[in-house]
């Protein structure tokens, strides 16, 4: 079974070359070159039409177990697949709670049963996310987690923060923490600033996100251990990571593609697609995460995919539950507000969506080299679309880019060797 | 006059169109204090008040004023309704709306509420007062009280003093005050004040003296007292000798200078109980204006024009 990609332009980290051909031979790399006369069962055109290594999604809700009315493995992989990434890793607030093996196992098959895309459990810090006791690190490793998180709520206590990333650290678990000092949110429900005063909605201060990574890195620059912040919004976030990062902290980031692409003045008419935690800021905040990408201040960016139902959404703003979905838009994202803008290249793109989210998970990232297993998505860096709810694959439909237009296309995926899209 | 479906916000109206309303009040006040308080306007319309949150003033003047113009009113008890039962603000508005309401009084303890029931019934829809967002009437009865005191708002002072973070009412009172052309001061303490309602062009004091300083009204907010509790002022005594409103004070403002207040008043807290009598301070005024006004709101809404 060989498949040939014709007249490509292959992006990876460290480079980008025009006009290449790739051969898959049993769902290998088998060539990468210029006019391969190889003969293949699949031959697909793809002048005018970039490669990638395909993306990895460090932070998706998958909803299952639990809550499958808003999305569940088969529909999430398959929303992942679309958006052109061979695996994600499923944060742990399901029900039950990802705190157990039996949990972790459920996932990893059921991903598998299906095959649009890996799935990559990560299981809690804390046993039923309460912030309290840890979960058992080391058998939900050797059964397939691949790091530890509270996500969605943060591990208030800093005693039990403390001796959670010394436990992880010895377990070789990555601990992703959801970063916010509770007592500072003190019930706000957007981002605090002219936007809420206007709407007349309790604002959250920058403040709440940046106390708790401050204390982050003051316990792995204590202990000498690494610790991962998830979804930075804010630049004082990036100000405290770039700062620790220079003092030689083990700190690692992300931030997700609405924060470098909306402010919180998405939440005029109290549109409750807007509304997530930690909320969207203001423009000098996505400057200065736009600029943490570009200094490597930030990592890597992953998509905090949150799937809700619609009557979650449609309702009082105060009402409505945090989140958006974004494993079909994050490329389009990345491409329209960061490449096209000129900000980052295609290769640091590249480095950002598929090689970073994946070291820092310690998983093999998709490479672009022969002999590798072929995990490549092939994007139409030109071809402008808009987001709908129709054209949505994701069970649930809550984007704040919908009727937006967005640049770049995933147009052909290859997962595990196997034409999965085109 | 072109009017949008629902009166939600006066940051949804101009200049014109508070203009409009305030003179069709004047005439609505004339029917408050004839001997036939029955006027025919909505005659037949039925208008429902749905109050999420409790109030017996606005309540009542709304009330009052839809039975003025000849309206069938109605209460919906929210406390003993479905809304226990776990129904939606949407589908609950929904079920009355498909009643035959004509027009929805709306108090809701979230913002935006308002807005979401308007974008889903057919039935007009008039905000009395949604979380921290705004209360359009009772703004609309404070501009009303201003013209008939001091004949205009335009260049005058205007100071509202205490809870502004919290204050739906100063929200409101600041847009239309600036669409009319009046001056804007806050003064509170700095834990109630909004964190930017300056870049409109309100001046924001912590010292209640600079506020007063020449101005034309004295707007006392009413505090909260369990707010001590959330850490946002230290105690009733404190906050009454360094942000309330007393004569001492008072000697800053302008000579001849109005005192109002939304109500309920604290009396000896924001307000020095001496200065809430009716040959001190405009509050029963305000009052009498307010079903005034709310008439002319529900003409204008219900009527579309």
């Amino acid at each position: 079974m060989n498949i040939l990609l014709k007249n490509l332009t292959i992006v990876t980290k460290d480079s980008v070359t025009e006009g290449q051909d790739i051969l898959i031979t049993d769902g290998i790399i088998a060539k990468i070159g210029i006019n391969l006369t190889d003969s293949a069962d699949t031959v697909l055109d793809c002048t005018g039409k970039t490669a990638f290594p395909s993306f990895f999604d460090m932070h998706t809700h998958m909803r299952d177990p639990g809550f499958t009315y808003k999305e569940d493995i088969e529909t999430g992989t398959k929303a992942a697949m679309h958006g052109g990434f061979w695996g994600v890793a499923a944060m742990p607030n399901t029900n039950p709670v990802t705190d157990n093996v039996p949990v972790v196992e459920y996932i990893i098959n059921k991903a598998n049963k299906f095959g649009y895309a890996k799935v990559f459990p990560v299981a809690a810090i804390t046993k039923g996310l309460e912030g309290k006791e840890l979960t058992e690190m080391m058998e939900l490793k050797a059964h397939g987690a691949v790091a530890v998180s509270d996500d969605g709520k943060p591990v208030s206590d800093s005693n039990t923060m403390r001796q959670a990333l010394r436990y992880a650290d010895m377990a070789g678990m990555p601990v992703v923490c959801h970063s916010e000092d509770l007592s500072l949110v003190n019930g706000g429900v957007m981002n605090e600033g002219a936007t809420a005063d206007r709407l007349g909605l309790r604002g959250i201060t920058r403040a709440a996100e940046e106390a708790a990574i401050a204390r982050e890195i003051i316990l792995a620059k204590s202990y000498g251990v690494p610790v991962h912040i998830t979804h930075i919004s804010t630049k004082g976030s990036v100000e405290l990571i770039r700062n620790a990062k220079k003092e030689g902290v083990k700190v690692t980031c992300d931030t997700c593609p609405h924060y470098f692409s909306l402010t919180d003045e998405a939440c005029e008419g109290y549109d409750t697609h807007a509304k997530m935690n930690p909320p969207l800021r203001e423009a000098f905040d996505v400057a200065a995460i736009i600029e943490g990408l570009q200094d490597g201040t930030i990592d890597a960016i992953a998509t905090d995919h949150a799937p809700h139902h619609f009557d979650e959404k449609k309702v009082e703003f105060d009402h409505a539950l945090n989140g958006i979905i974004g494993l079909e838009t994050s490329f389009a994202v990345g491409c329209t507000y960061l490449y096209k803008t000129g900000k980052i290249t295609l290769s640091k793109l590249a480095e950002l969506m598929a090689d970073t989210p994946c070291n820092i998970l310690n998983i093999e990232p998709a490479e672009m080299k022969e002999g590798k297993v072929a995990n490549i998505t092939v994007c139409d860096l030109n071809e402008t679309w808009m987001p709908t709810p129709e054209n949505t694959v994701s069970k649930s439909k809550n984007s704040p880019y919908y009727g937006k237009e967005l640049t770049g296309k995933v147009k052909v995926v290859i997962t595990d060797g196997i034409l999965k899209l085109h | 006059m072109k009017f949008e479906k629902d009166l939600l916000g006066i940051k949804n109206l101009d200049a014109d169109q508070i203009h409009y309303i305030l003179k069709k009040a004047e005439g609505m006040k004339k029917i408050i204090f004839s001997d036939c308080k029955k006027a025919t306007n909505l005659a037949g319309k039925s208008v429902m008040t749905l109050f999420y949150e409790n109030s017996t003033r606005t309540r009542t003047s709304f009330e009052l004023a839809a039975k003025y113009l000849g309206a069938i009113a109605s209460n919906m008890a929210v406390s003993s309704s479905s809304v226990k039962k776990g129904e939606t603000l949407i589908d609950t508005t929904r079920t009355i709306n498909v009643m035959g309401t004509d027009c929805f009084v709306i108090r809701h303890e979230n913002a935006g509420a308002p807005h979401l029931v308007a974008q889903n019934v057919d039935a007009t829809v008039i905000n009395a007062g949604d979380g921290m967002n705004e209360h359009p009437t009772q703004a609309l009865l404070d501009f009303f009280t201003m013209y008939e005191k001091m004949g205009t708002v335009e260049g005058k002072k205007v100071a509202i003093i205490g809870d502004i973070y919290h204050s739906r009412v100063a929200r409101s009172d600041t847009y239309g005050l600036l669409k009319l052309g009046a001056e804007v001061v806050m003064a509170g303490p700095r834990t109630l004040l909004p964190s930017d309602l300056e870049s409109l062009g309100v001046k924001m004091y912590t010292d209640v003296d600079k506020a007063i300083k020449d101005a034309d009204v004295v707007m006392p907010l009413r505090l909260q007292l369990e707010r001590q509790k959330n850490c946002f002022f230290p105690s009733g005594y404190e906050y009454s000798k360094y942000f309330g409103v007393n004569e001492e004070r008072m000697k800053l403002a302008k000579e001849g200078a109005i005192i109002m207040h939304p109500g309920p008043v604290n009396r000896g807290l924001e307000l020095q109980s001496a200065l809430y009598a009716p040959d001190k301070s405009a509050i029963d005024e305000q009052v009498t204006n307010g079903v005034a006004v709310r008439m002319a709101v529900l003409d204008t809404f219900v009527n579309r024009g």
